[in-house]
């Protein structure tokens, strides 16, 4: 669960990137968040990840109290997340199975779980038969679909999705929202951060509206809604 | 630490090696050209110690005794000076040289013309003596001193400013060489702790990545310390056998050269080769983990 509170957040150089940003995301949701660019997104999904702290207010992810988590904590709060993102950002000299099968080793499972739970993850997004190739031999939505492979090997409870679908054609990215739809039917929630107005309007979800630092919008439903908003 | 993270942890950092191939060889050799210049200065070094230290203890001083003594009580004077612990601990050997003796080197090195001992006829002027080879050049003014002291002792003759003199220059280029040897292995260990920088930073999204999906930084660290280990290591064993060689090829050409002069040869090879793996080891050791560790941190730290 994602707990928001009245969020501010200012940068060394003086920008004010989140301007007292509230939402709560319960267990299990599926979520779109959605903006311009330097609306925010990245601010949010930056400290959902522990990677900054904000400047007011209070960020609750999956049992840790981001103000307050130690530096020697992150790691766990990282392992309860899955992140995607829109370079794929794949160890290009390992083969799939190695990209997915290190995720594990990162957390201290053995070599027989990982022998076990890596097939069957690669098998839920399509890329069995392709477990020995280099991420450079694949395509993009296979790439993609790899580091969703890697996001949901430790069965995290939440998977965060930085434009998953930025470097790929309509027809693949319709194909990857439509496997986080699956992961998310699985119980996983997802929180899907994108700017691609037509995929959003493709599924009837919760969308959350930011610009300019602040929640202009969080209802269910497409995109269209906030540019009336903006405009 | 569990055995299969430990394995994992060796196997990752070897593989590193080998996945990042041109970069391991550059902080390979990089490691062997740094220690081979610091190794050959150093052991240049230690050799031309070695060669002054001998030039200053190839010094003896002449014990001249009371014109009083007998033949007798010259040699008595060996057998008691043998058995003097004090004075013997810095002698290497002392040879009596009788008044007749002293006569007749005399004799043989000046012009008859101008001899004037020959004025004397049969009544020798000269003394019996001892020729004392000193040990320590360092000590020798105590030993002169302790010599002097000894019964039947006239004078002590010892040219101690020659012995000064290759002190204070044997002072100078030790200082100088201890000088440059710091200064080419810091220059070493910058180097090749900036190459092992430049293998880490070709990998730091390979540890973004690492560090997104929940790694710890100990996880993180462990295979790239182990890789600049091996790196070390193998730069370190490399450069031994070069300079072992090299070392075999310098004592070979000083002995064709100036094999004829007894205190100019090079240092015996066993007995340097030892010291220089150590040395080499551990620069090799202290810059691989040093330059990987440094580096990571710096890439660990969000």
């Amino acid at each position: 669960m994602v707990r928001m509170i009245d969020v501010y957040k200012a940068y060394p150089n003086g920008t004010r990137a989140l301007k007292g940003v509230s939402l709560q995301i319960e267990d299990g949701e599926f979520s779109f968040l959605v903006g311009p660019s330097g609306s925010g997104k990245s601010t949010i999904i930056k400290l959902l990840t522990g990677e900054i702290k904000p400047t007011e207010g209070r960020v609750l992810i999956n049992g840790y109290n981001v103000n307050a988590v130690r530096q020697k904590d992150i790691p766990f709060l990282r392992r309860t997340l899955g992140v995607i993102f829109q370079d794929f950002r794949l160890v290009e000299k390992k083969s799939v199975y190695e990209n997915v099968a290190f995720a594990m080793r990162v957390v201290g499972s053995s070599p027989r779980e990982i022998k076990i739970r890596v097939p069957y993850v690669l098998d839920l997004v399509g890329l069995s038969h392709k477990a020995r190739r280099r991420p450079a031999e694949l395509s993009g939505g296979e790439q993609q679909r790899v580091s969703i492979a890697r996001a949901l090997i430790n069965n995290p409870k939440m998977i965060i999705a930085d434009e998953p679908t930025g470097n790929l054609d309509p027809a693949r990215s319709l194909e990857i929202m439509m496997l986080l739809e699956r992961i998310n039917a699985l119980g996983t929630t997802v929180l899907a951060v994108t700017h691609e107005k037509e995929l959003v309007n493709r599924f009837s979800k919760r969308v959350i509206a930011i610009d300019g630092g602040r929640v202009i919008g969080d209802r269910t439903g497409g995109y269209y809604q906030y540019e009336a908003i903006r405009n | 630490m569990k055995r299969y993270e430990t394995s994992y942890f060796f196997r990752e950092g070897i593989r590193g090696i080998f996945l990042h191939g041109f970069m391991s060889f550059a902080a390979v050799g990089v490691i062997v050209a740094c220690l081979l210049i610091m190794g050959s200065f150093s052991l240049l070094a230690l050799n031309l110690d070695n060669m002054i230290q001998e030039l200053q203890n190839n010094n003896e001083v002449l014990v001249v005794l009371d014109e009083t003594m007998t033949s007798d009580e010259a040699k008595q004077f060996g057998t008691d000076l043998a058995k003097n612990e004090a004075i013997m601990r810095n002698v290497q050997s002392a040879e009596l040289i009788s008044r007749d003796e002293a006569l007749e080197v005399f004799s043989g090195k000046v012009d008859p013309e101008t001899n004037f001992l020959l004025g004397f006829g049969d009544d020798n002027p000269l003394r019996d003596r001892y020729r004392v080879q000193i040990m320590d050049a360092d000590l020798m003014q105590e030993t002169i001193d302790a010599l002097e002291l000894l019964p039947g002792v006239a004078v002590v003759h010892a040219r101690l400013d020659i012995v000064e003199d290759l002190g204070q220059i044997r002072d100078t280029v030790n200082t100088i060489c201890l000088l440059l040897i710091v200064i080419l292995m810091a220059v070493s260990i910058f180097i090749i702790s900036n190459t092992i920088k430049l293998a880490t930073f070709d990998r730091r999204e390979e540890i973004a990545v690492m560090r997104m999906v929940g790694a710890t930084k100990r996880f993180i660290r462990w295979p790239f310390v182990i890789e600049g280990f091996m790196l070390g290591l193998l730069g370190s064993i490399v450069a031994f056998f070069l300079q072992w060689r090299l070392y075999d090829v310098f004592a070979g050409f000083l002995a064709r050269m100036v094999g004829r002069i007894p205190m100019i040869h090079a240092l015996n090879v066993g007995d340097v080769l030892l010291p220089v793996l150590a040395i080499f080891l551990l620069a090799g050791f202290l810059a691989g983990i040093g330059g990987s560790v440094l580096t990571i941190r710096k890439f660990l730290r969000v």
